[in-house]
């Protein structure tokens, strides 16, 4: 006698994933709090950068950081000096953050008088792309030394960013092989509606239209 | 790469679905995994034993995966082609204008209760 059965699934291992994001999306709508999950690669300026943002938009708006680190507090300590409320979220070893790790981070934090939430993920090309965080919108930055050859190599998170900063613009003239063009059109193949905007987050050069991007989006995103 | 991950929300999947079928044990679990999903099956085995041994409902459950071949589509010429093998050009026509129809899933396929 056949004891056991068998159930036809057909379900994407992604998700239960995905249907948590799709709620954390929701709660933070109804709380007006603008989620916005910040990735790059390890060294691409991502604190700096946000550390300048910080400076730049803290009067004007309630900012919230959560640090995703595999295991350590150095940039979360690096942010709190700059007086805005952050935490630390440690992924015990995975290299990205889902849907339900961010969530557990943003009710951990209290995010009701937030307008505006960083997620700081895991530095990644690969995975983090992969887990939808539940953010209201998925920025990246690339780094000139890196190359401009980086949306080749990564196409799905080039793919999934809404904009991309292209940081530390002021080493233009050093690596002069990065040809903005190229990476401008290797970047809207893969993602026609992906802004580009040129920063250096040491200089500032750049930055009025970064915070007019995020200007823009909290204030189409609380209407 | 995250392999361990993607185990993670398997295994939260598979429970979920035992659960609603009243199982008491799971003993396989079959996956469809495209050739071009950037998940290996090799290191998705190892997490899967590991995290497994954790679960009552699971302990010991086998895993099988079946392979998606990675196949791509000319817009250009119509013509069908392995990714693996070429890549983003058409071998036929060297056209760009190409996308994967298949070779990308992440599926549960089935699960064997008892």
């Amino acid at each position: 006698m056949k004891d056991y059965k068998i159930i036809e699934v057909k379900r994407s291992i992604f998700e239960d994933n995905d249907a948590d994001a799709r709620k954390l999306r929701e709660e933070l709508a109804a709380e007006g709090t603008y989620l916005l999950n910040l990735m790059s690669s390890p060294g691409a300026g991502k604190t700096t950068t946000l550390k300048r943002t910080i400076s730049m938009l803290k009067d004007e708006m309630n900012i919230g950081i959560m640090e995703a680190d595999i295991d350590s507090d150095v940039d979360a300590r690096a942010i709190s000096e700059t007086g805005v409320r952050t935490i630390q979220i440690h992924t015990g070893g995975m290299c990205h953050l889902d849907a339900d790790m961010t969530r557990q981070g943003i009710r951990e934090f209290g995010t009701k008088e937030l307008d505006f939430v960083v997620l700081e993920n895991v530095g990644n090309l690969v995975c983090p792309a992969e887990f939808d965080t539940g953010s209201t919108k998925n920025a990246m930055i690339l780094s000139v030394p890196e190359g401009d050859d980086k949306p080749l190599k990564y196409p799905l998170m080039f793919s999934i960013c809404d904009v991309v900063l292209i940081n530390k613009c002021d080493t233009l003239s050093v690596f002069d092989d990065f040809s903005e063009e190229a990476v401008e059109e290797r970047i809207h193949k893969l993602n026609p509606k992906a802004e580009v905007i040129y920063v250096s987050a040491k200089t500032g050069e750049g930055f009025d239209k970064w915070i007019g991007w995020i200007r823009k989006e909290l204030k189409e995103y609380k209407n | 790469m995250h392999e361990l991950g993607i185990v993670f929300h398997i295994v939260k999947s598979v429970e979920e679905i035992a659960a609603e079928n009243q199982a008491s044990k799971v003993n396989k679990v079959v996956l469809q995994i495209g050739e071009v999903s950037t998940v290996i099956p090799y290191y998705l085995k190892d997490c899967w034993k590991w995290k497994c041994s954790k679960s009552e409902l699971m302990a010991g459950c086998e895993l099988e995966i079946e392979t998606i071949p990675a196949v791509t589509f000319c817009e250009d010429c119509e013509e069908t082609y392995g990714t693996v093998e070429h890549g983003k050009i058409c071998p036929y026509c060297g056209s760009e204008h190409t996308y994967l129809i298949q070779g990308n899933e992440h599926e549960i396929k089935e699960i064997e209760v008892t």
